[in-house]
């Protein structure tokens, strides 16, 4: 669906990039002056690299072997920049109609009421870009990127300009983007907690090299990549389910296919997609099934790969039934246990190391330090309550459609 | 006896008023290109095109007015070729001096609008490409309206320049009254005319009163134009 091959030169910076994906949200991770923008700019046909090939769907964008380059208006990749580039002269309602005055009618997808219900930015219509926060801004250039009928969502660091509370605000929408259109995204981001949250496939970059690539939880949980993904907030993503509520002690049950984890209460559904992320900090290890612990959630696994490291501290990876799981020990934890590859240990995470404010919410999610549950699919309904300016959530109706897409 | 203007005091106003007019109207789409190449372009030869844009302001008025003369007069090169084949007369016409003055005034122009342009956030500019608009298309629904105020100001300096250029007039079209007799030069008949004191300086207060309200409006056009597109 997605196909980026990329060879750039910028004076000293070398960018030597390939990647797919098929669809969701492809997040583009890495430092600073990793190469990320450049690639995202050389999708969007900002820069016209020394050597490239970029197919998004069945159209060919950038081939410069067979010299087909697509000038950047033609190219239908709306583009979401970090500091908004909301036009100032123009009304929100001048700026979310933009694109629409030069797309073909064929072409056209998105309702404009239903763009501006889902990021509740009726009551700015009239208003002009200087007059808006920061949230306001980014959510407006969101919606004026989807009112161009494009193929494909370029979103660099929409975020970072934003404080924790904007953000939280923003993620629900960035959420929904992802699980209600059939628009492909490319998502540029230095936070890990970001991209743990969003992606559907990870690409990560290192000084203008590709260091891995794949789905999301699989990258994620690489020891070998700790360095990139900045070790202190790395670790696990996992897919689960809500089983039940224990409504005496006000947790929720998860079903994952590590087994079973308990958490805070879950403001959501019976049913509902969770996503939750465990950081390696926070789990602990026991040899025996460990008993007379206050923690709840125990998750057997097998050891699968010990971090080579000379420091205090070492990585292990853990498979859970499926399910990868990062723990952060120190080495002499891992002498003292003899811990090995293959061998049968207890994961042990503490309930509240799932941060209540940060469930459910949508509020507080970035900026908490301790273990996220992220909520995939319906952390709308939630943040509904939160926020009045969100519109309804509608069913997850095929609002939008992809041309060429399915 | 200060308001009475005498008929060929008011022939001169009116003359300098359509002459600045024009001059400032004709240089404008011109000025507005070399701007843009300036601003925006990477050719063989920009600094000499600066330079030439600039010429004006430095050189003196009467080498600019002579080369004119060379230029477009009867047996000029240009002006035999424009007489010829489109019947256009500068030479010793009002027209001419509305082309004196606005090659006095066009390097004031080019500046205020190259320093606006240059005062345009790019990214605006590629931000409405990746939404679809061509380069024409984002010239005149971005960066067109975000300079409106550069090119406000322009138009003023050009006028402001045009309503008080003498040198360059005089000597390209001369001093003849009710064709090429600007304000300026109708001040300068007057000094050199005895008993003339009395026209000189009742011309000079219209000039003052003229030039104060162009500038009193490019200020007002000027704040207007920077609200709307700041958006406040």
């Amino acid at each position: 669906m997605l196909e980026v091959m990329v060879r750039h030169r910028l004076g000293d910076f070398a960018l030597d990039a390939n990647f797919a994906s098929d669809g969701g949200l492809t997040a583009l991770f890495g430092r600073s002056g990793s190469g990320k923008t450049s690639l995202i700019s050389a999708i969007a046909g900002l820069i016209r690299p020394d050597h490239a090939r970029i197919v998004v769907g069945d159209e060919v964008l950038t081939d410069t072997d067979r010299h087909i380059f697509v000038p950047r208006h033609r190219r239908r990749t709306a583009y979401i920049f970090q500091e908004g580039r909301l036009f100032p002269h123009l009304t929100v309602r001048q700026n979310l109609l933009y694109g629409r005055w030069f797309t073909r009618p064929l072409q056209r997808h998105g309702d404009f009421t239903q763009v501006v219900d889902m990021l509740g930015i009726g009551h700015l219509l009239r208003r002009r870009p200087a007059l808006l926060s920061g949230g306001e801004k980014q959510r407006v250039a969101i919606g004026r990127a989807l009112l161009a009928s494009p193929r494909l969502l370029l979103m660099d660091e929409p975020l970072a300009s934003l404080d924790e509370d904007r953000k939280a605000e923003i993620l629900p929408y960035i959420e929904r983007l992802r699980d209600e259109t059939r628009l492909p995204i490319v998502y540029v981001s230095h936070s890990i907690a970001e991209v743990a949250r969003l992606a559907s496939t990870l690409v990560i970059l290192s000084e203008g090299r590709i260091a891995a690539a794949g789905p999301a939880a699989e990258v994620m949980t690489r020891l070998d990549l700790f360095p990139l993904t900045g070790s202190p907030e790395t670790g696990a993503i996992i897919e689960t389910r809500i089983v039940d509520h224990d409504v005496v002690f006000g947790l929720t049950r998860l079903r994952a296919a590590a087994g079973e984890l308990r958490v805070p209460r879950l403001e959501l559904p019976v049913g509902s997609k969770v996503r939750v992320r465990i950081r390696a900090r926070d789990v602990m290890i026991a040899v025996r099934e460990p008993t007379g612990l206050s923690a709840l959630n125990v998750l057997p696994g097998v050891i699968t790969e010990i971090s080579p490291s000379e420091g205090p501290i070492a990585e292990l990876r853990l498979d859970c039934s499926g399910d990868a799981l990062i723990a952060r020990l120190t080495r002499q934890s891992i002498a003292t246990l003899k811990l090995s590859n293959g061998k049968k240990v207890y994961a042990v995470i503490k309930s509240v190391a799932f941060d209540r404010r940060a469930i459910g919410s949508g509020s507080d999610m970035a900026k908490s330090a301790d273990v996220e549950a992220v909520v995939a699919e319906d952390l709308f309904a939630g943040a509904t309550r939160r926020d009045h300016q969100l519109a309804d959530p509608a069913p997850a109706a095929d609002w939008i459609a992809t041309p060429g897409a399915g | 006896m200060l308001a009475a203007f005498s008929a060929e005091e008011i022939t001169a106003i009116r003359l300098s008023l359509k002459v600045a007019f024009w001059a400032m109207t004709a240089s404008l789409p011109v000025g507005i290109l070399v701007a843009l190449m300036l601003a925006r372009g990477r050719f063989w030869g920009m600094s000499l095109l600066n330079g030439v844009v600039h010429l004006p302001l430095i050189m003196p008025p009467v080498v600019t007015g002579y080369i004119l003369l060379l230029l477009f007069g009867r047996r000029g090169p240009l002006g035999q070729f424009l007489d010829e084949y489109f019947g256009i007369v500068f030479a010793f016409r009002w027209t001419g001096a509305a082309l004196a003055c606005a090659i006095m005034g066009f390097p004031l122009m080019v500046r205020s609008i190259r320093l606006s342009l240059d005062a345009v956030d790019r990214g605006l500019e590629s931000a409405a490409g990746t939404l679809g608009a061509n380069r024409l298309w984002v010239f005149l629904t971005i960066t067109l309206p975000l300079i409106v105020p550069g090119i406000l100001a322009g138009m003023i300096l050009s006028f402001a320049r045009s309503f008080g250029e003498f040198g360059a007039t005089i000597t390209f079209v001369s001093n003849i009254p009710g064709e090429t007799q600007t304000l300026p030069s109708a001040i300068y008949t007057f000094t050199q005319t005895p008993g003339g004191d009395l026209g000189a300086l009742r011309l000079t207060l219209v000039s003052i009163a003229i030039s104060m309200t162009a500038l009193l409006v490019s200020e007002l056009l000027a704040r207007e134009a920077t609200r709307r597109v700041v958006g406040l």
